[in-house]
């Protein structure tokens, strides 16, 4: 489903290299885990694929279902079922939830040519969706994001995933900032999301995510490139023994 | 009358003179009240149109901008609009004029016309100070209008709406207003063009708020591409008053709108909001002197423009605070969207204050759309015009929700996305 090969990126403004070299793949049905200490360009990863027009790719490719998406742009990328779930999502004054998942789902809809939804139809997927990640219906009333406390972001960035029923899910840090029951709630939603034909990439610090979310394969990012590759024992050995040993193999 | 020599003129000051000729035997109003009228416009004549160099229009060179004057008297009638809510009580004056059947319950109304002609009038026809052009323009030519008494204690639940139409031609009106003691009320003052035919409009509403009074007042300004739109607020706030000021301008080729506030009753609170749509090859100014003139009261400023196309927009904003005004409690921001490299606004905060324990500031922003939250929302598959779109409404309605009441709130909001659906 999605195949990195070669891939070198910079941030545009300044120039920096970030990633150097970076070759993944992932198969459809596949849930795959990045690790990797601080500053070693994960969530620049998981901007490039979404597209965020700050990073400039100067070498390489992404291959998406065979196509290279490097010229398409984050709206366009959607649309073809690519989702990120933000570590960081940004709260807009002004724009109304409902109104914003609304304007989100029909616009991915259109541009696949399928039908818009129907109002009844729409809310009753929000109404099911939202009860299943334990999200109070007041905070749909409220404009995107704004005065969501941490964990509330989160979920709502899950709902956004499940409502828009993407094929290639990346979660960048979903982890961070969740108390325990919370974590459960958000890992339960992205296991309900799981199919043959949907591949998740996990990006996190820290195994206790993996309890929840297991994966298939586990890939070691450092400076840029994946240095390991393993099954999900992978993960376990980086947290008993941190990262230490493997870049010191890699290095 | 005592005429000057003309070859200094402008077009358009020549043709407010050789109007005013042609007009002056048929202007309503008794002998006060003409002699007022030709004190302004001797006025006018002395000084002309201000330029640059007069301070309080030095970004709306008036004599430079106005280019000449349509026609004197109306080009056409069309359809009046819808009002903005269903509920509403709706009042027109059509091309300057008011009509004898208009009624609204609870509240008693006058023709401005009767006010003239009885004279009553003629002390309002005055200028606030010396650089007043738009009560010059108006005292000398207003013809009709509205008066409005709110009786003490009335409470009025549905909105009140004004519709100044017109269809092209020299329009002028004036609305002296008053709510009595504990009065409650909406009012919404709505200038339109109903044909395309150019107008050159001025425009006064003279309104106070006795103690206790609650009020919100909205202006939406929607005149013709090829309007010029002279308005006027003056309004007086009494003790423990609260005063809801919106002004919207969402047309018009050269607009001025000046909201002169005096807040003169202790424990007030006025809240001003404003919302600037700017497209085309047009010029908008909203002028705002506020002066805090007494103890213990508050007021919050908020503007938010966006400017398309080759628009230019203007705010100054004056805020005074008099020396024994103590514990004034002021705020004011001025932020803007400029949408294109050929758009252009001018902000000009000033503070004036002579009081040694206030609090006051003023803050303002020009922004492009933040990329940010552009990159958000294309994120989840919204296409980048319809996002700019999203984010661009979203900006204005975030000023508009403030007035809570629901309806009011809907039909605003739909003038927005219809004004920015035909020019982003």
């Amino acid at each position: 489903m999605l195949e990195i090969k070669n891939l070198h990126a910079r941030i545009a403004e300044d120039g920096t290299e970030i990633i150097r070299g970076l070759n993944l793949t992932v198969k459809a049905g596949e849930v795959a885990a990045i690790m990797g200490p601080n500053g070693s360009g994960k969530s620049t990863l998981s901007y490039i694929l979404s597209g965020r027009e700050d990073y400039e790719v100067t070498e390489g490719e992404i291959l998406y279902n065979g196509e290279n998406i490097l010229e398409l742009d984050p709206a366009e990328r959607a649309a073809k079922g690519i989702f990120l779930a933000f570590q960081y999502p940004v709260e807009i004054p002004g724009v109304a939830t409902m109104q914003f998942l609304k304007v989100a789902m029909n616009e991915q809809r259109k541009a696949r040519g399928e039908a818009e939804l129907t109002t009844p139809d729409f809310m009753r997927r929000v109404k099911e969706a939202a009860g299943e990640l334990k999200i109070n219906p007041d905070m749909l009333k409220r404009p995107l994001n704004v005065g969501f406390s941490g964990g509330e972001k989160k979920r709502a960035e899950i709902l956004q995933m499940a409502l828009l029923e993407p094929k290639l899910c990346v979660l960048d840090e979903t982890d961070s900032g969740l108390d325990i029951d919370a974590l459960k709630i958000v890992a339960d939603g992205v296991n309900a999301l799981k199919s043959p034909d949907r591949a998740v990439i996990v990006i996190t610090h820290y195994q206790r995510l993996l309890d929840y979310i297991v994966p298939d394969t586990v890939h070691v990012l450092y400076k840029g490139q994946i240095i390991r590759t393993g099954d999900k024992t992978l993960a376990l050995e980086l947290e008993a023994n941190g990262y230490a040993d493997i870049i010191g193999e890699a290095a | 009358m005592n005429m000057q020599t003309t070859s200094r003129l402008t077009a358009a000051e020549s043709a407010l003179i050789e109007a005013y000729n042609q007009q002056v035997g048929d202007l309503p109003g008794n002998g006060a009240v003409i002699s007022a009228r030709d004190r302004l416009l001797e006025d006018l004549k002395t000084n002309g149109l201000p330029t640059r160099r007069v301070e309080a229009w030095h970004y709306t060179d008036l004599k430079t901008l106005l280019r000449g004057l349509p026609a004197a008297g109306p080009a056409g009638v069309a359809a009046a609009p819808a009002p903005l809510v269903d509920s509403a009580t709706v009042i027109v004056t059509q091309d300057g004029l008011s009509e004898a059947k208009a009624s609204v319950g609870g509240v008693l109304l006058g023709s401005f016309d009767t006010m003239l002609r009885e004279g009553t009038a003629a002390p309002g026809l005055s200028v606030i100070d010396r650089d007043d052009t738009i009560g010059k323009i108006n005292g000398s030519f207003v013809r009709d209008g509205y008066v409005l008494e709110f009786p003490e204690g009335v409470e009025i639940e549905q909105p009140i709406e004004i519709q100044a139409l017109h269809g092209g031609g020299q329009i002028h009106t004036r609305f002296p207003v008053s709510f009595g003691k504990g009065a409650r009320a909406t009012v919404i003052e709505r200038h339109a063009a109903t044909t395309g035919d150019q107008a050159f409009v001025s425009s006064v509403s003279d309104i106070s708020l006795e103690d206790g009074a609650e009020v919100t007042w909205i202006v939406l300004q929607e005149q013709g591409a090829s309007d010029t739109h002279l308005g006027q607020v003056r309004i007086r706030v009494g003790a423990d008053a609260k005063l809801r000021l919106f002004v919207i301008n969402a047309g018009g080729k050269l607009v001025r709108q000046e909201l002169r506030i005096d807040v003169a009753g202790e424990g007030s609170d006025l809240q001003l909001r404003g919302v600037n749509l700017l497209g085309g090859d047009t010029h908008t100014d909203v002028t705002l002197v506020l002066g805090h003139n007494v103890p213990n009261t508050t007021s919050t400023e908020i503007f938010r423009n966006v400017v398309f196309d080759r628009a230019r927009g203007v705010f100054q904003g004056m805020i005074k605070v008099a020396l024994d005004a103590q514990k004034t409690d002021a705020r004011m921001a001025c932020n803007t969207l400029l949408m294109s490299d050929d758009a252009e606004f001018s902000a000009k905060p000033e503070l004036e204050i002579f009081a040694d324990d206030v609090q006051c500031g003023h803050g303002a922003t020009v922004a492009d759309i933040d990329d940010n939250h552009l990159y958000y929302l294309m994120a989840r598959g919204i296409p980048r015009n319809k996002a700019r779109a999203m984010l661009v409404n979203a900006f204005v309605a975030e000023i508009v929700e403030e007035l809570e009441d629901e309806a009011l709130v809907e039909a605003l909001e739909a003038i927005v996305s219809r004004w920015l659906e035909r020019h982003a």
